[in-house]
């Protein structure tokens, strides 16, 4: 039976997960660049600013004139950080005084001890300018001093790309740690699904006992429901078995009743369309009963073989007391019975009840399928591992065509048509054969004209 | 005064003022063929001519299918010509690191990178665009004649201390770079005067004693091989090795062991130069000159490779980088020399 399905619940949590993960890589190597980037623009920008300040504050008035003498120290301290390349420019009063008198200051900071900063291209390289301001008085004029300093900013991107390739790094690392964790996460929160399916799955064909297994909690309820729905099953099974248990009983007393007084009537009438009748009536009745035994048989194998008890079984006895209770049916329709025993003592392990019910239903086919004044053969031989007991009548045979499904339930041959018959009994020898690890062979005999039914049996 | 300060002025701004480079103020040139038809560099440089020519000779003993035209002018004119380059020149060499140093600052050289470089100290480069190759230190020429049996100084308080109590031998005796006129002195200058105050003194003290003024180290070992000058300060080492060999008798070089400051040559390829894998070849000569110690032997130079100066902590290698802009700012060079013009022509 196909279910419908959705999305499998592993690939849906795998892939779900793994999208949130990705997301928090992505958003964690952004967050790891971003503050590498923006420390690495503090640092340049605190150097700048400091070697502008130290320019700044070398500046001096001296007999009323300024002197600006930039202390070593200033560059060099730029030197120490990258092998970037410097700029600077000194502004007096709104003037350029010294230093490269191009370079582009835009920004110039609004009040002192306030540096500021900005991006820009000169020379062909991309720089960063810091400015700073301080205010400057000679005897005659107060006047404010701007220092700018630059710096070309390849150690800059060098300490961006190296942080780029570290934070690309470690989001990749973080992600595929993420996704590992998030296999085993889905693996292990599906694992109590597989769990009790697996358990279900293992049952035989009709254990409907509840489910046991511990269940987290989620699947608790479904597991309930399934034990639930498995009771109702189980009652309403053995409501139904028991009522055709019970019918095919209820069936057979009055039939057997019926089939008495019909041949009693029989045996008293001289009308000859009365005898017909009468003799329509008795095969009709036998007919009723022997359909209502094979529905009896049916339910007893189908409850022996879930609770199969083996012990050793004579075969010859066996196959003995199954002719015994159906010679009389094959005397009345003139058939006779061969039975060519072994030599030896066959034993064979398995329950005499079914096998008896198994054999009992193969030689009833092979009666009722046989026209009269025939022989039905029943043989039974053994190779050390397996017993062979083989059943051969004198009829139709079987369709070939239809061979392979004749073990089917309410199954029956296309030329049985003129035969009544319920198809149960090849089911029954079927499904006892295989409870015993057996096999059901069914052929055409060799000699052209009917049917040879096998039944092979371990003999342990 | 006045006058000092208009001319100092007119220098720098003569650094800034683009000129054009066929205005190039040659000192020597010459041209050295290849032994096979190839490729041509073209130098220009502050070394002279007859100091540089064992090191071209051995380039080309190396790489025989490049001729060199190598030509030598000061080194601003050398600043000058690269500052306005239109692609003359394969490769600047130079004395004067500050002014190299600006040029790679200001984007006027290309990056070079091979293995045959990868030795150098930290402090030997910038950028992958400048390479020194050679360590120079200034040294004190001192005329034995002159000295007269008064003991050899060897660090500058000494050398204060004779000259104090000797006025009247030293008295127009003293020779010393003239910082206004020549870059290599001012960057000695500068450097000593961020070395130690005793450099102030001392120029105080040569000040009084009429010091003698002068543009280039082979002057001063001239006057001091013919005993025209008693004492000649923060001279070019290497010059005084390779000149005054025949005269040692006369003349003592000397470190000074409170500090001597160290010249590297550096050399840069200049980024209008089309021919950069041809200076890549030389800047590696250069690199490994410690390689041929006949070359040593003969330019007097110290290779950075395998370098024999001895000294330890003493030695002011200055660090190539924008510390060296320091000096070259109008401002802080107009300063620093009024200070020196106001301690040599005090009286």
């Amino acid at each position: 039976m196909n279910i419908l399905t959705t999305h499998s619940i592993r690939r849906r949590l795998v892939f779900q997960l793994s999208i949130v993960a990705a997301l928090l890589s992505v958003l964690f190597a952004y967050s790891v660049k971003v503050i590498g980037e923006n420390t690495a623009q503090i640092t340049q920008d605190q150097v700048l600013a400091s070697a502008a300040t130290s320019i700044a504050d070398a500046i001096r008035s001296e007999s009323g004139e300024l002197v600006v003498d930039i202390p070593y120290s200033a560059f060099s301290m730029l030197g120490a950080l990258s092998d970037d390349r410097v700029f600077y420019r000194i502004d007096v009063g709104g003037e350029a005084v010294t230093g490269y008198e191009d370079l582009p200051v835009e920004l110039v900071p609004e009040s002192v001890g306030q540096p500021s900063f900005s991006s820009t291209q000169y020379r062909g390289a991309e720089i960063r300018i810091a400015s700073v301001i301080r205010p400057l008085s000679t005897l005659e004029r107060s006047v404010g001093a701007v220092v700018s300093v630059a710096q070309t900013r390849s150690g800059f991107n060098e300490v961006t790309s190296g942080v780029r390739t570290i934070a690309t790094a470690v989001g990749i690392a973080f992600f595929a740690t993420a996704v590992v964790l998030v296999l085993l996460a889905a693996q292990s929160a599906i694992r109590p699904l597989q769990d009790v399916s697996t358990a279900v799955e293992r049952r035989g064909p009709r254990d409907l006992r509840p489910v046991n297994e511990k269940v987290p909690s989620e699947i608790a309820p479904l597991v309930t429901a399934l034990n639930r729905l498995m009771v109702r099953f189980s009652k309403a099974l053995d409501r139904s078995e028991d009522f055709i248990a019970e019918a095919a009983h209820r069936i057979r007393t009055p039939m057997a009743l019926v089939q008495t007084n019909a041949e009693i009537a029989l045996r008293t009438t001289k009308s000859t369309q009365s005898r017909r009748a009468i003799r329509e009536i008795i095969e009709a009745a036998e007919e009723t009963s022997r359909s209502a035994r094979q529905i009896l048989d049916h339910a007893t194998v189908g409850f022996r073989t879930d609770h199969l008890q083996r012990q050793e079984v004579p075969v010859t006895a066996l196959i003995e007391a199954v002719l015994d209770r159906l010679l009389p049916v094959a005397e009345m329709k003139g058939i006779g019975i061969s039975f060519q025993g072994p030599a030896e003592n066959l034993i064979c392990a398995g329950d005499p009840v079914l096998l008896e019910s198994a054999l009992g239903n193969v030689l009833d086919n092979a009666i009722k399928y046989s026209p009269h004044d025939t022989c039905v053969t029943v043989s039974a031989e053994s190779d050390g591992d397996w017993i062979r007991i083989s059943v051969e009548d004198e009829g139709t045979g079987f369709p070939v065509a239809e061979i392979e499904g004749l073990a089917d339930r309410f199954t029956r041959g296309s030329n049985a048509e003129g035969t009544i018959g319920s198809g149960l009994g090849l089911t029954i020898v079927s499904d006892v054969l295989v409870a015993h690890a057996g096999q059901l062979e069914i052929e055409n005999s060799k000699e052209g004209e009917g049917a040879c039914v096998s039944i092979i049996l371990p003999t342990s | 005064m006045r006058f000092h300060h208009i001319a100092n002025l007119l220098a720098v701004v003569l650094i800034v003022l683009a000129r054009p480079a066929q205005s190039l103020d040659i000192e020597a040139e010459k041209h050295f063929p290849a032994v096979f038809d190839g490729a041509e560099l073209h130098i220009l440089s502050t070394a002279d001519l007859d100091i540089f020519t064992p090191i071209i000779t051995g380039f080309q003993h190396d790489n025989p299918e490049i001729s060199v035209h190598y030509t030598v002018a000061s080194s601003l004119e050398v600043f000058n010509a690269v500052y306005t380059d239109s692609g003359r020149f394969d490769l600047v060499i130079s004395s004067a690191m500050d002014l190299q140093t600006k040029l790679v600052n200001d984007g006027y050289a290309q990056s070079y990178d091979s293995s045959q470089i990868t030795g150098l100290p930290d402090w030997a480069g910038w950028r992958n665009q400048i390479f020194a190759f050679t360590m120079e230190p200034a040294v004190l020429l001192i005329s034995k004649v002159a000295l007269d049996g008064l003991p050899v100084p060897s660090n500058r308080s000494d050398l204060i201390r004779i000259l104090r109590e000797n006025p009247e031998r030293f008295r127009g005796k003293i020779g010393t770079y003239d910082i206004r006129s020549s870059g290599l002195g001012y960057l000695f200058a500068t450097q000593d005067s961020r070395s130690s105050e005793s450099f102030w003194q001392l120029m105080e003290l040569m000040g009084q004693l009429d010091v003698r003024l002068f543009c280039c180290s082979s002057d001063m070992i001239a006057r001091v091989e013919s005993g025209e000058l008693a004492i000649a300060y923060n001279v070019l080492g290497s010059y005084s090795n390779a000149q005054t060999s025949p005269l040692e008798q006369n003349v003592q070089v000397v470190s000074l062991t409170d500090f001597s400051t160290i010249m590297v040559r550096t050399a840069l390829i200049p980024a209008t130069s089309k021919n950069a894998a041809v200076s890549g070849k030389m800047i590696d000569f250069l690199a490994n000159l410690d390689k041929h110690p006949d070359i040593i032997d003969a330019t007097g130079f110290s290779s950075i490779k395998g370098s024999n100066l001895t000294g330890g902590e003493s030695l002011n290698t200055i660090k190539l980088g924008p510390n060296l802009l320091v000096f070259l700012d109008k401002l802080k060079r107009l300063r620093f020399i009024d200070a020196w013009e106001s301690s040599i022509e005090q009286h």
